[in-house]
């Protein structure tokens, strides 16, 4: 059976490709700290599972340490110059999208098809892990197509990875360090804590007072949290259940639909919610780290007023 | 109460713009202590939660071929396809792929999406060239503008389509939660109710993206005003 470790080493690999490439690019000043940072993440995937709680949390804090001491430089492998990227996209035509939605299109496929597939008795994939180890196969089998095709030199492809990821930086394992913290709060019971707050100092005699404390609270906590599934359970134990469903006898399912998509409102406006709203600044080569939520603010705002007329008019008529 | 001392680093560390690696290590360095952990447990408990969430971290596997496409001039042939087509505008494109992104992550196809494989290599760079289109050589501000805009519009359909879909994470943690709490609701109400959201995001996001085009009208084509 296929599971998300198997999608772990080959993860690793490709970090420890982006190390070694880092040790040898002289145009970058600080390309031993890029080694040591794409080195150790590299380990974190291939010998993680193996290394201990103790082990893992000090690799962590050797990567945070790398991090803020800003000993990351950006790497500038030999790439393509702009005039052979026109002429190679003139000259190949629309056959360049072809490997770029070989990636998607095998996530759908294994998504759809390949959840219940079974090997001489043995299931294929992990049931519970599909989608991602979709993803991973159809990275792989994207590169291997492409390099089939555009026979490029034989390192180029971890070169032009090592490209992209200098220029995500460490920004590239906030995501996963978010979700770690996330973690940690989980176990110190900070969710229980601010319902506490919120149901202590908030007016909430009145169903439509619920509701704005509902819906405003769901996007607040979020926004702190960066993870409205982190905020949905404290939220709804608080004020959702006791007071819109018991209390009011409100929809149960509407409360927490758009309950949810309230959170989500949320999620819009926080670096919080790195893999949303930093990484993409990062990708984009935008200057400012929170261009994206500046974009999405409005419409937040916005949407966070709606759902909370929608639950007001709806919640209690159904 | 104190638990929520490692919350308030997280809000200041983000104001003071420190680096934000740090200012988790440090929030959780404080909510441990705050909750009674010893500071070894706290970093075994966050070495064990870094490890367990590596999958986060999965999607970088597509850089290496996401790369080597640009290295042969995908982004160059993104912006000749947006160049062929007549009547395109920054806001129409994304507008379309607002409501491709939006119907399809509300059948469950999440996945046909995202930053680094689909509004990197594809989207940002056909709406910068339906700008230049209609502006010719673009100012910076403007460009990171439109860039900006086409990572919002990825996040807004993905948040306000996928709830529509009856087995997405959301949609299930709903179900487990309230089961618990001993009140029984189907999949299939609950995404329902996700559809007044979906349509009033598509009203208010589409609006801002026409919005954006007469906003860009303004900034982009300074020659305009000199007439």
């Amino acid at each position: 059976m296929i599971t998300l470790e198997a999608v772990y080493v080959v993860a690793g690999l490709a970090f420890a490709g982006f190390a070694l490439l880092s040790v040898r690019d002289r145009s970058n000043k600080r390309r031993f700290g890029n080694a040591a940072f794409w080195g150790l993440l590299a380990a974190s995937f291939l010998f993680g599972s193996y290394l201990g709680d103790v082990a893992n949390g000090a690799l962590v804090l050797a990567l945070v340490v790398l991090a803020g001491l800003g000993a990351l430089g950006i790497g500038k492998p030999h790439t393509s110059t702009p005039e052979e990227r026109r002429e190679s996209a003139r000259a190949r035509g629309n056959w360049l999208f072809g490997p770029a939605l070989i990636v998607p299109a095998t996530a759908l496929f294994g998504t759809l098809f390949l959840k219940n597939a079974h090997l001489g008795g043995v299931p294929l994939l992990d049931s519970k892990q599909v989608t991602l180890i979709s993803l991973a196969a159809g990275a792989v089998l994207a590169l291997g197509a492409a390099i089939a095709w555009l026979k490029p030199p034989l390192l180029a492809p971890l070169q032009e990875g090592r490209r992209l990821i200098d220029t995500i930086g460490w920004a590239a394992i906030l995501p996963q360090m978010l979700a770690s913290l996330g973690a940690v709060f989980a176990l110190s019971g900070v969710g229980k804590a601010v319902g506490e707050i919120a149901t202590r100092y908030l007016p909430l005699d009145r169903p439509y007072e619920a509701v704005l404390a509902y819906c405003i609270g769901m996007a607040a906590f979020t926004a702190i949290m960066g993870n409205a599934f982190a905020a949905f359970p404290v939220m709804t134990a608080a004020i959702g259940l006791p007071l819109i469903v018991h209390q009011f006898h409100g929809n149960p399912a509407i409360m927490a639909a758009i309950g949810m998509l309230s959170g989500f409102c949320g999620t819009l406006t926080t670096p919080m919610a790195a893999n949303f709203n930093v990484v993409p600044a990062a990708l984009l080569e935008l200057p400012d780290r929170n261009g994206v939520i500046k974009v999405q603010l409005p419409t937040a705002g916005l949407m966070l007023t709606g759902n909370t007329i929608l639950m007001y008019c709806l919640v209690f008529r159904f | 109460m104190l638990t929520l001392l490692g919350v308030a680093v997280v809000v200041v560390g983000f104001l003071v713009r420190l680096n934000p690696l740090l200012v988790i290590a440090a929030s959780a360095l404080v909510t441990g202590l705050a909750a009674g952990l010893d500071p070894l447990a706290i970093l075994a408990a966050f070495g064990k939660a870094f490890n367990d969430s590596r999958y986060v971290s999965v999607i970088w596997l597509v850089l290496p071929v996401i790369g080597l496409l640009e290295r042969y001039g995908l982004q160059d042939r993104a912006r000749m396809l947006i160049a062929r087509l007549r009547g395109v505008t920054v806001g129409r494109l994304l507008l379309a792929y607002f409501a491709a992104r939006q119907v399809s992550a509300s059948l469950g196809l999440t996945s046909l999406g995202g930053h680094p494989q689909m509004v990197r290599p594809l989207i940002a760079p056909m709406a910068e060239a339906a700008a230049e289109k209609e502006f010719g050589e673009l100012p910076e501000q403007a460009r990171l503008r439109i860039r900006a805009n086409a990572a919002a519009v990825d996040n807004i359909a993905l948040f306000f389509g996928e709830d529509v879909f009856i087995a997405i994470g959301s949609i299930l943690l709903i179900k487990g939660f309230l089961q618990q709490s001993g009140v029984n609701v189907q999949p299939f109400e609950l995404s329902v109710w996700a559809i007044p959201t979906a349509l009033l995001a598509f009203l208010i996001h589409g609006a801002r993206l026409v919005l954006l085009d007469r906003g860009l009208k303004k900034t982009a084509a300074p020659g305009e005003a000199d007439r």
